[in-house]
């Protein structure tokens, strides 16, 4: 039986990285994540972990100094948002291709310009293809979950890819939900102890990281990256299996909300998930047939998945909480309907952003979303698939 | 023990490997292989290599020159990489998870481009954060992987492909910035500037000194590069030479505070002899540029003056 607690999204990600105690925290205050190194300089300074804290003058030395820390042998963590990891950028693909094991929280913040600091995906949308693997948590429990999971799916020699896990800033960041803590002991012995195969501090024998790859390799080296993302499902579904049994929470690639016998679906990610599970319930307490396909893991994107538990479906609403800036649908969008099409499911879908820097979502704007499906359920082909959710006209 | 570069030669083992790629004359793999033998044998070390024309030419997979292990992450964070490994080695000591008898030393490697320039950020917060670890500056003197371009270690009027030596404007307009006053301004236990010179002895001593001190510590080493300044391959250790026998790179070391002039040329060469054999600053040669030569010897005599001022003051008790 676990420990019931009352955590902001912040709290649970800076308990959680305190359980799993790794050897090095890299990271540079940026809001809404600024809280998980503030708790965590506090665990380091109590002696309540036996992380080295390196208290960067930039998120671009965070992701660096991760990247140093990570192929030294050590088990390095960071957090951040927006353009936090904007200024990361360079370093993140670097993480990735030198396949290092990296574990980031990233609180989900619109990326500049003009500022804002409040939630979108923009950030997490910016590196989606950059070989990290992303997952996103709906609530504090599964921000936290999902922490904890994160290190045996990431250092599984099979995959060896950094790995993120997304929550909404704000939204669940600084709201307090109640949730269930795993005991210390507990979390020890499921993360497990890091033992890398090459290290540069391993003496007997030295090793040389990040090389000039030319044309002879750096092909074949993306390939194996590609693979590793590839692999990545199956051991997503194993360590969920084994969190399972230790928990009795149930996680898979995504969540599929009443959509088994659904007519109409909404497929999103985050916070956005748990509005739309109330407007769910109350449809179908009006006889419509709603449903909801909840995506936990992003990247890498499980497009036959997807694909197969939205084929019955009569039509589809994406919503991309990121403007993709390319004159045609957001990412999510994209990469639902290209599952499809290369699938050979024929479901009519269309795109809606939506909640562009911290714009409130509310359960009405949901249902009018469902109410659209309905109205495009009747036809054969959907019209204005690229569409807004809560934007002013006028 | 007196120096004598015999028997370190022979004793300590390059721990950078020939078959490397720099180019003929190149001053950086002298002062690598040098600052390198003056690891403890039995010490292991991890470089870690700011991207530039040592790294683009020792790491081309699928091989490497360094005996040690090494990392190069990207241009602009050796600093901050290097903040990481040592970091990640503070941590695992500490929990027993390496072993207790061996002992691991830090050392980045980083052009005037990754150094002065765009990694000068990534450096002083290593510095700041008082990582154990020594930064050294291979300092060319310009972007030399990307094609002699001017950086902010360009001295005064050099011709560059970025600042050019035309008709109106005669090569770079602006002095060269001091990044080893800027290192000494972070307060490090130890700093230096040094070269490869009289077998080696100053650059030697000084890495020894740098990577056993405890704390971050600082090595700026002028490398002259035969492409961007213009010199014939062989001429490399004379380069070095009226490098410092013009004052133009006053040989130093700054330990705690207290600044120590290594070298004071017994005759200092007027700043000409420096300049002369380098095509870089052939235009400043031309009939009616004298004012560019006594510019430039003004400089090179006002920055020797404030050093042996800051010698003078800082052993002051």
């Amino acid at each position: 039986m676990g420990i019931r607690e009352r955590l902001s999204g912040n709290e649970a990600a800076a308990t959680a990285m305190k359980q799993i105690n790794p050897d090095v925290v890299a990271a540079f205050p940026i809001t809404p994540s600024t809280e998980i190194p503030q708790y965590f300089s506090t665990f380091v300074d109590n002696g309540q972990v036996d992380t080295e804290f390196v208290a960067v003058e930039s998120e671009h030395s965070a992701m660096s100094a991760c990247i140093g820390a990570e192929a030294a042998g050590a088990r390095a963590m960071t957090a951040t948002s927006a353009n936090g990891l904007s200024l990361m950028w360079e370093m993140i693909y670097i993480a990735s291709s030198l396949r290092l094991p990296i574990v980031m929280s990233l609180v989900n913040r619109a990326v500049s310009g003009p500022l804002n600091i409040h939630n979108d995906h923009s950030d997490a949308m910016g590196v989606r293809d950059s070989g990290w693997i992303q997952i996103f948590s709906e609530t504090n429990q599964e921000a936290y979950d999902n922490l904890i999971m994160a290190h045996r799916i990431a250092e599984n020699k099979d995959v060896l890819l950094p790995l993120m896990v997304c929550q909404d800033g704000f939204i669940t960041s600084h709201s307090i939900e109640n949730i269930e803590l795993l005991e210390d002991e507990k979390v020890k012995e499921f993360v497990g102890e890091y033992h890398p195969a090459h290290y540069l501090l391993n003496k007997k024998e030295p090793i040389a990281v990040g090389p000039m790859d030319l044309q002879a390799y750096l092909f074949e080296h993306k390939y194996q990256q590609a693979e590793a993302m590839r692999n990545a499902k199956k051991v997503i579904l194993e360590v969920a299996k084994d969190f399972e049994k230790m928990t009795g929470r149930k996680y898979g690639l995504f969540e599929e909300y009443r959509l088994d016998d659904a007519e109409i679906a909404i497929v999103c990610m985050n916070s956005t998930a748990g509005t739309t599970k109330e407007v769910v319930d109350s449809l179908r307490e009006k006889g419509i047939k709603a449903g909801l396909l909840k995506i936990r893991v992003y990247r890498p994107f499980p497009e036959e998945e997807v694909a197969k538990v939205l084929s019955h479906l009569k039509a589809v609403a994406v919503l991309d909480k990121a403007e993709s800036l390319n004159g045609a649908g957001g990412a999510l969008f994209t990469d639902v309907t290209s599952a499809m099409q290369v699938n050979g499911i024929n479901v009519p879908t269309c795109g809606y952003v939506y909640g562009i820097g911290g714009r409130d979502t509310t359960t009405k704007e949901i249902e009018s979303v469902f109410n659209d499906l309905v109205e495009d359920s009747k036809k054969d082909r959907i019209e204005n698939p690229y569409r807004y959710l809560g934007l002013r006209k006028e | 023990m007196a120096y004598n570069m015999k028997e370190i030669v022979a004793e300590k083992p390059s721990r950078f490997t020939s078959g490397h790629r720099m180019c003929a004359g190149c001053g950086a793999p002298p002062v690598a292989r040098m600052i390198l033998r003056a690891l403890k044998p039995e010490d292991h070390a991890v470089i870690a290599n700011a991207t530039g024309c040592m790294e683009v030419s020792s790491f081309i997979y699928p091989y490497t020159a360094w005996t040690d292990s090494y990392i190069h992450t990207a241009f602009e964070c050796a600093g901050a990489t290097l903040s990481g490994v040592e970091a990640a080695y503070k941590a695992m000591k500490r929990q027993g998870k390496l072993p207790e008898d061996e002992h691991t030393k830090f050392i980045a490697f980083g052009g005037d481009g990754g150094t002065y320039d765009i990694g000068l950020q990534s450096l002083s917060g290593a510095m700041e954060r008082r990582h154990d670890l020594t930064y050294v500056c291979y300092d060319n003197g310009a972007y030399m992987n990307t094609g002699i371009q001017r950086s902010s270690a360009t001295p005064k009027f050099a011709d560059t492909t970025t600042s050019p030596a035309g008709s109106v404007i005669p090569g770079k307009m602006q002095p060269r910035k001091d990044l080893t006053e800027i290192m000494e301004a972070h307060h490090l236990p130890y700093v230096a500037q040094t070269i490869a010179y009289m077998n080696f002895k100053d650059l030697y001593e000084k890495a020894e000194k740098a990577i056993y001190t405890e704390g971050p510590t600082f090595l700026n080493v002028l490398s002259p590069c035969p492409r961007g300044w213009g010199y014939p391959t062989d001429d490399l250790m004379t380069i070095n030479k009226l490098a410092v026998e013009t004052c133009y790179w006053p040989l130093y070391e700054i330990e705690d505070g207290k600044y120590k002039i290594t070298y004071k040329p017994a005759k200092k060469l007027p700043v000409e002899e420096f300049l002369k054999p380098q095509k870089r600053f052939r235009h400043m040669f031309k009939p009616g540029n004298e004012w560019m030569i006594e510019e430039f010897q003004k400089e090179v005599d006002r920055r020797w003056e404030d050093l042996l001022k800051l010698e003078e003051m800082s052993n002051k008790e």
